[in-house]
């Protein structure tokens, strides 16, 4: 263990102590416990930048299941440190915004802390390991801890619903994602991403590549909320919004964004995966603008937002994706544009949208309401969030100087590009991506109107808030105000992140792009000219202005209105149609009555049975010499038969009775005929106690009647009982037809006398060569013997005699 | 030989299978005791019908008929007896529980 595996699950270590602390302490916020670890990871994990920005690599390993190859391994590229930074920073800002959004007296600070930092060391495990199965490991419990976290309020319906629906849709997911881990392991035999990067003519050439990056990408796409996987998010807003912040803006829901990144080198450059990325990412961006414009809750909106913006960087991924087509040369920078966009929005993205949920809970603190329809003139009551939200909406429209302009240009010119290429069918649909973002970024410039004016301008009113509304206390607003100076920091000075993060994750995503000793041109400017991408955006920003101040025409339409996604009618229906049909087919065979129960049984032995029969042609009737057939022996065959079935055509419980004990007289008459006298002694003196058994267990019971009630005949009984009887008869020719080795009759002839001194074999056999046989059936005489004695003997009921 | 007493084993079972497909406890009990009668004399025609003397070494005879089977089916009576009367006893208590014997109002609550 290195002190890198130790800084990944350090936050469960912490976690542990959590309970300890909030018990003993209760005087001190427990979030202030919490608080240094993420600072001092965040600070370790900086001191690797000019390692990894040199094009290092760091990996340790420590083995975990070493026979399958099961190895913890931490290893840290541009790609994964950048992951590792978000979650860090982001985790040391949401704790400290916690700190003042959670009262510690009426909240479970202590399951709350606990959570979360399952969740961190969770997603550090995810973003850092290099094997698969331990990344699985990691993704799951991120996917758990993000449940526990939705249900935090668990008293109320809604985070219940929405944590199982989020639990369904990304363990969904992570579960397909495994089936991917295991065919890449069949493919390649290893379970390391390096390892497997490195001998991609495996994986590429093999038929299960689809399979594999379908089962893989669907994992990736529940988890980053893309179309339709995206139900879950919204839901989960019912969350506390430092986790909302902390979990599905800045970091959760980039854990697929994340894992196809990582998966790139592997999947990349074929066609499949570049159009799935690119067009369920245009689909998602497109999808969640337009249906944050429909929210009226200000955390819904930000939730669809993120949702597009997840799409965003997805689809960039995936048109980047192509230049791995090319390979190596000079012209591909042109297509690893994308790519670069993706990265440096992925940055933009968790500051801003941090910022804005952080904005977004304060808005809910201070005056109990989130709802865009109450709210309004907030401008001069709460300054300072209202500066933060203008810059974190500011950004997400993609208007300058901030950085979210600067990834907005790049993305137009990645689509740009991308519908340029002459590979893939993009020819003829190229021109489709473009238009969409440009629509796509119409819609984005709208809900962020929405979302700003509608919370800050028009009037105050102060019968809308059950509360005196204020500004927030300064340590609520401190880590927005970090997130909103690094939104103008990033915006401002963009090539700080250049070579220091963005260049080595590029690097990460494209290896085989790159010539040796060559570097990716990372190089951000405000101001490029009056060129396509521009007046793209000068469009975006005139419709979007347009379509803002026509909010009255169309406000009225149904469209607006309804705010549910009507893809949760899907998800709910398949959900209670999934219940209801299991139920009913369940409860289709599930009866409850022994007799259909026994119908299976028999049914199925005697249909599996004799078809094995017949298709291993089995039945046979010759080979062995079967013993003659003589007048009295065949007449008694008839007499057993006759007993047998006056049993079954009884009217009175007496006639059943004896009609047994001919049977079992028979029976010992043939043990007679067949030389086997101990048997035939056995049988008659049992039977004959049986008989009386049952005839003094009916005469002491008057109450049962002493008829049988009227049998309805039924006719599937006689099917199936004849079945198991012409079954058991053909078994027992045929087997009887085909012996395939002597018996070791001789043995027990040769050595009854010689080796246990007794003429008899049969009991030789029974208390020497087998006696254990016979010590366990006296044991099982002596358990029924208890048993009918307790059974008779004990009451645990009154009134029983 | 054997085949005929292999139909007679078929007789046996399906005319056991037939009583315990049915609705009353005591048939039910009726027809695992001749299901067991006809598993014991199928055990017995398995190891081959008289194919000698009884499995007495006083005899001196030739040949003997296997003594294994033999064996085995003691065993099996023996236990076949104990579970019956377990069984019988189960019934009577069961009547004396639930006031029925019959198999179809025994199956408990219906659950939703």
């Amino acid at each position: 263990m290195t002190a890198l595996h130790w800084a990944t699950i350090s936050p469960l270590l912490l976690a542990i102590l959590i309970p300890f602390l909030y018990k003993y302490l209760r005087k001190i916020h427990t979030g202030w416990f919490v608080l240094a670890l993420p600072l001092i990871l965040f600070i370790y994990f900086i001191r690797f930048l000019p390692s990894t920005s040199a094009g290092n690599v760091i990996e340790h390993t420590v083995p975990w299941v070493p026979s399958l190859g099961i190895h913890f391994t931490v290893f840290i590229d541009g790609l994964s440190l950048l992951f590792a930074l978000l979650i860090t920073g982001i985790g040391a800002l949401v704790v400290l915004y916690s700190i003042y959004y959670l009262s510690k007296k009426t909240e479970r600070l202590n399951n709350f802390y606990v959570y979360l930092l399952m969740f961190m060391a969770a997603m550090l495990g995810v973003v850092l390991s290099d094997n698969l199965i331990v990344l699985y490991t990691f993704w799951e419990l991120t996917s758990l801890a993000s449940s526990l976290l939705i249900s935090y309020w668990y008293h109320r319906k809604k985070s219940i619903y929405g944590a199982q629906k989020s639990m369904m849709v990304t363990v969904f997911g992570g579960f397909a994602m495994l089936g991917g881990f295991t065919l890449l392991y069949v493919m390649t035999g290893t379970f390391s991403i390096r390892e497997i990067i490195g001998s991609l003519d495996l994986v590429t050439t093999n038929s299960l590549f689809l399979p594999a990056m379908l089962l893989i990408l669907l994992g990736a796409f529940t988890k980053s909320a893309q179309f339709p996987f995206h139900i879950w998010l919204p839901d989960a807003m019912e969350a506390p919004t430092p986790v909302s912040a902390y979990l599905h803006s800045a970091t959760m829901v980039k854990a697929g964004i994340y894992l196809v990144a990582r998966f790139t080198p592997v999947f990349g450059g074929s066609q499949e995966w570049f159009w799935l990325l690119s067009g369920f990412g245009i689909v998602t961006l497109l999808w969640g603008s337009l249906s944050a414009i429909r929210q009226k809750d200000l955390k819904s909106i930000l939730a669809f937002s993120t949702i597009s913006q997840l799409g965003l960087i997805m689809c960039l991924l995936g048109l980047g994706s192509a230049s791995l087509y090319y390979g190596y040369g000079t012209d591909t920078t042109m297509y690893t544009t994308a790519t670069l966009a993706a990265i440096f929005h992925l940055i933009n993205h968790a500051t801003f949208k941090g910022s804005l949920f952080m904005t977004a809970g304060i808005i809910d603190h201070e005056t109990g309401t989130r709802d865009i329809r109450k709210l309004g003139g907030l401008m001069t009551i709460m300054p300072v969030t209202f500066t933060i939200s203008l810059i974190g909406t500011a950004s997400m429209a993609g208007l300058p100087p901030f950085n979210g302009f600067l990834s907005k240009e790049m993305f137009f010119t990645g689509v740009l590009n991308a519908s340029q290429l002459e590979i893939f069918n993009m020819q003829t649909v190229g021109m489709l991506f473009p238009v969409l973002a440009w629509v796509a970024s119409i819609f984005t410039f709208l809900y962020c109107m929405i979302l700003f004016f509608k919370t800050f301008t028009g009037k105050f009113k102060k019968e809308n808030y059950d509360k005196p509304v204020h500004e927030a206390p300064l340590g609520m607003l401190i880590s927005p105000i970090v997130l909103g100076s690094l939104v103008v920091i990033f915006g401002l000075f963009p090539n700080l992140l250049a070579y220091t993060l963005i260049e080595p994750a590029m690097n990460a995503i494209l290896p085989t792009v790159l010539g040796p000793g060559e570097q990716f041109y990372v190089h951000i400017y405000h101001w490029h000219g009056f060129n396509t991408e521009l007046f793209m955006t000068i469009g975006v920003v005139v419709l979007g202005t347009l379509l803002f101040l026509l909010m009255r025409k169309w406000a009225k339409l149904s469209i607006y209105l309804h705010e549910r996604d009507p893809l949760n009618r899907v998800y709910d229906g398949t959900l209670i149609l999934l219940s209801s049909s299991s139920h009913r087919v369940t409860s289709s065979f599930m009866k409850g009555s022994i007799r259909q129960y026994l119908i299976y049984i028999f049914s199925f032995m005697v249909l599996f049975l004799g078809y094995m029969l017949f298709k291993l042609n089995a039945v046979t009737l010759s080979g062995v010499e079967s013993a003659p057939i003589v007048f009295h022996e065949a007449a008694l065959a008839v007499v057993m038969c006759i007993s047998a079935v006056t049993v079954v055509l009884a009217r009175t419980r007496l006639t059943a009775i004896i009609g047994l004990g001919a049977v079992g007289y028979s029976l010992a008459l043939f043990f007679v005929l067949f030389r086997a006298p101990d048997l035939a002694l056995t049988q008659m003196v049992i039977e004959t106690v049986s008989t009386v058994l049952f005839l003094l267990c009916f005469y002491h019971l008057p109450m049962f009647k002493a008829k049988f009630e009227k049998i309805p005949f039924r006719f599937t009984n006689l099917i199936v009982s004849l079945g198991v009887g012409i079954l058991v008869t053909v078994l027992a020719i045929s087997s009887h037809h085909s012996k395939s080795f002597e018996s070791l009759a001789s043995f027990f002839v040769n050595s009854s006398y010689d080796e246990a001194g007794g003429k008899n074999m049969v009991n030789v056999i029974l208390v020497d060569f087998r006696g254990f046989d016979t010590l366990f059936e006296i044991l099982v005489l002596a358990i029924a013997a208890i048993g009918i004695y307790s059974m008779v003997k004990l009451r645990l009921e009154k009134g029983e005699s | 030989m054997e085949i005929l007493i292999s139909i007679v084993v078929g007789l046996l079972f399906t005319v056991g299978t037939y009583l315990i497909l049915s609705r009353n406890i005591t048939r039910i009990i009726i027809g695992t005791g001749i299901l067991s009668h006809g598993v014991h004399l199928l055990l017995l025609t398995m190891g081959g019908l008289k194919k000698g003397a009884a499995p007495l070494l006083g005899q001196e005879a030739a040949s003997y008929t296997d003594p294994l089977p033999q064996a085995l089916i003691l065993t099996a009576i023996v236990i076949s007896f104990g579970v019956t009367s377990f069984f019988l006893v189960l019934a009577y208590r069961t009547y004396k529980a639930h006031g029925t014997d019959d198999m179809e109002k025994l199956r408990g609550i219906d659950h939703d």
